[in-house]
């Protein structure tokens, strides 16, 4: 079904999307609930590799945009593209295929209440997968111990903090090692120094495990982090240091008002901007 | 929702642990109140019919009395309306909190469908096992009603059981095995729908986990009069 959708793209559409080509494609997507528009012809293109960061206002279409990539909703108008697959009118069996390669974390982490952090984290490979039980649980202590709560993995989501929730979700978004990791809010609601060890993870992803993500976030401190900081890794540790060169580049912010993106760029180029525009502006300020 | 819940029935990934933990959930958890239930309608049904039989010098005809109203409408009725309380509002208090945190789109997003998930494998212990505990709220609450029959009105056992058989006909038990069938299909199908229709934060969850308990209680006594009347059509 997918690949029928994709034979009858446009042939320079279809180049776009070949290999080297970007990883989501969002091209003039409309979305309203009942009288409410929430996107406005909104197009931007993810790099394999690269971070997108949206900002906005509450209400201004940041978490739609994730839920639109993941097709738990569909636009009214406009293309959506993962992996090279059209997503927007697929039907949700075959959508099924396309979220193998996502991973989602949530707003407030979204963990399944009934189910042990080893349960959760462990979920797409125990339920969906069906991976051997003994390979399953390495993994899942693996991805633990890549975010520090390798300690945790038999508590309830219950027994642990607003950070240590987040960052199983984390974990749990990354267990089936997806391409593209989408972030809702990943930082809201938790302490400074919580929060800077999420956006730790969040760079350690994209920079030791190559994978593509989109940050909604309204946390400014949150979002330069990511963008403009990078990992090195020599053995088993890891270094932050400030993103310089072409890493400086594969991290762009767009900022959405009223559904429209109102900026798309780097974060000095979001700097710059926001001396010229008194909206961007206040909200960076 | 039902649609896709046949389909899920008959089509892979198909998720056995949950369907157990569902019938231990709702079969096993309802056990006891549908034993409570059953044996203290059987035995008020005993008490009260005794009194009236007596009226008209008939007290040894209760065992008939008791068997035909339990087996027929009080055991079915009486334990779809248990479950609805119990089973129903659950699910819907469950479903509903997992909607409105997030947990079903994580669960989508993860790849898992929720029908398959959460509504295939309780849809299936609701048929299976209210039609189970169906039989055995009768079953006490003929037991109850034999207690109160030959402490209280001192009739003899011999003369209750024999009246128990004497008032049941086969017809009456098959009404009393397909309703439950349907009445468990029915208060679990409004459970799980009105607790994936959830929305509005904990005060979207209460009022779901009402709508079911009132809607799915309605229905348990409405569908029973359908399937009653459909059944004395076709088998008697």
């Amino acid at each position: 079904m997918a690949k029928e959708q994709a034979g009858h793209r446009p042939a320079l559409l279809d180049e776009a999307l070949g290999p080297g080509g970007p990883i989501i494609v969002f091209d003039n997507v409309w979305l309203a609930f009942d009288d409410k528009v929430i996107l406005r012809n909104v197009s931007f293109t993810l790099q394999t590799g690269h971070t997108k960061i949206f900002l906005g206002a509450s209400g201004a279409g940041k978490s739609t945009i994730l839920r639109l990539i993941l097709g738990l909703l569909k636009p009214d108008e406009g293309r959506i593209f993962v992996n090279g697959e059209e997503t927007d009118r697929m039907p949700e069996d075959d959508l099924m295929a396309v979220r193998a390669d996502l991973g989602m974390v949530f707003q407030e982490g979204a963990l399944f209440d009934s189910l042990t952090v080893r349960e959760n984290v462990g979920y797409k490979l125990f339920e969906e997968l069906r991976w051997p039980t003994e390979q399953a649980n390495a993994r899942v202590e693996e991805v633990l111990g890549f975010i520090g709560l390798s300690d945790y993995i038999d508590r309830m989501p219950s027994e642990l903090s607003g950070g240590q929730r987040r960052r199983v979700a984390i974990a749990r978004a990354m267990a089936a090692k997806p391409r593209i990791l989408l972030y809702d809010e990943p930082t809201t609601g938790l302490d400074p120094i919580t929060a800077l060890t999420v956006d730790e993870e969040i760079v350690k992803l994209r920079d030791v495990e190559g994978v593509s993500s989109i940050v909604v976030t309204h946390q400014l401190r949150d979002a330069f982090f990511i963008a403009e900081h990078t990992v090195a890794r020599s053995g088993r540790d890891v270094t932050f240091d400030r993103a310089a060169g072409h890493k400086a580049y594969e991290a762009e912010f767009i900022m959405l008002r009223d559904g429209r993106i109102a900026f798309e760029g780097t974060a000095d180029e979001l700097r710059a901007f926001a001396l010229q525009d008194e909206y961007v502006h206040s909200f960076l300020s | 929702m039902i649609g896709k819940f046949f389909r899920g029935l008959v089509t892979r990934p198909f998720y056995y642990r949950d369907v157990i933990e569902q019938f231990e959930a709702i079969g096993v958890g309802s056990l006891t109140v549908v034993i409570l239930t059953g044996m203290f309608t059987g035995m008020v049904l005993a008490l009260q019919s005794g009194f009236t039989l007596d009226q008209f010098g008939a007290r040894s005809m209760v065992g008939r009395l008791v068997s035909a109203s339990i087996v027929k409408e009080l055991g079915p009725v009486l334990t779809g309306l248990m479950v609805a309380g119990r089973v129903g509002s659950g699910i819907a208090a469950e479903l509903g909190s997992m909607m409105v945190t997030d947990q079903i789109a994580a669960l989508r997003a993860l790849g898992t469908d929720p029908i398959r998930k959460l509504v295939v494998p309780r849809i299936l212990a609701g048929i299976v096992m209210v039609p189970i505990l169906t039989v055995i709220a009768s079953a006490i609450g003929i037991v109850g009603g034999w207690l109160v029959t030959s402490t209280l009105l001192r009739v003899a056992s011999s003369v209750y059981w024999n009246a128990v058989v004497q008032g049941l006909y086969m017809q009456d038990v098959w009404m009393g095995l397909i309703k439950p069938f349907v009445l468990g299909f029915t208060i679990v199908s409004i459970g799980c729908h009105v607790g994936l229709r959830t929305e509005g934060g904990t005060q979207g969850v209460g009022r779901s986990t009402t709508n079911a308990v009132v809607v799915s209680s309605v229905a348990v006594i409405a569908v029973d009069y359908l399937v009653t009347q459909l059944l004395i059509v076709l088998m008697y």
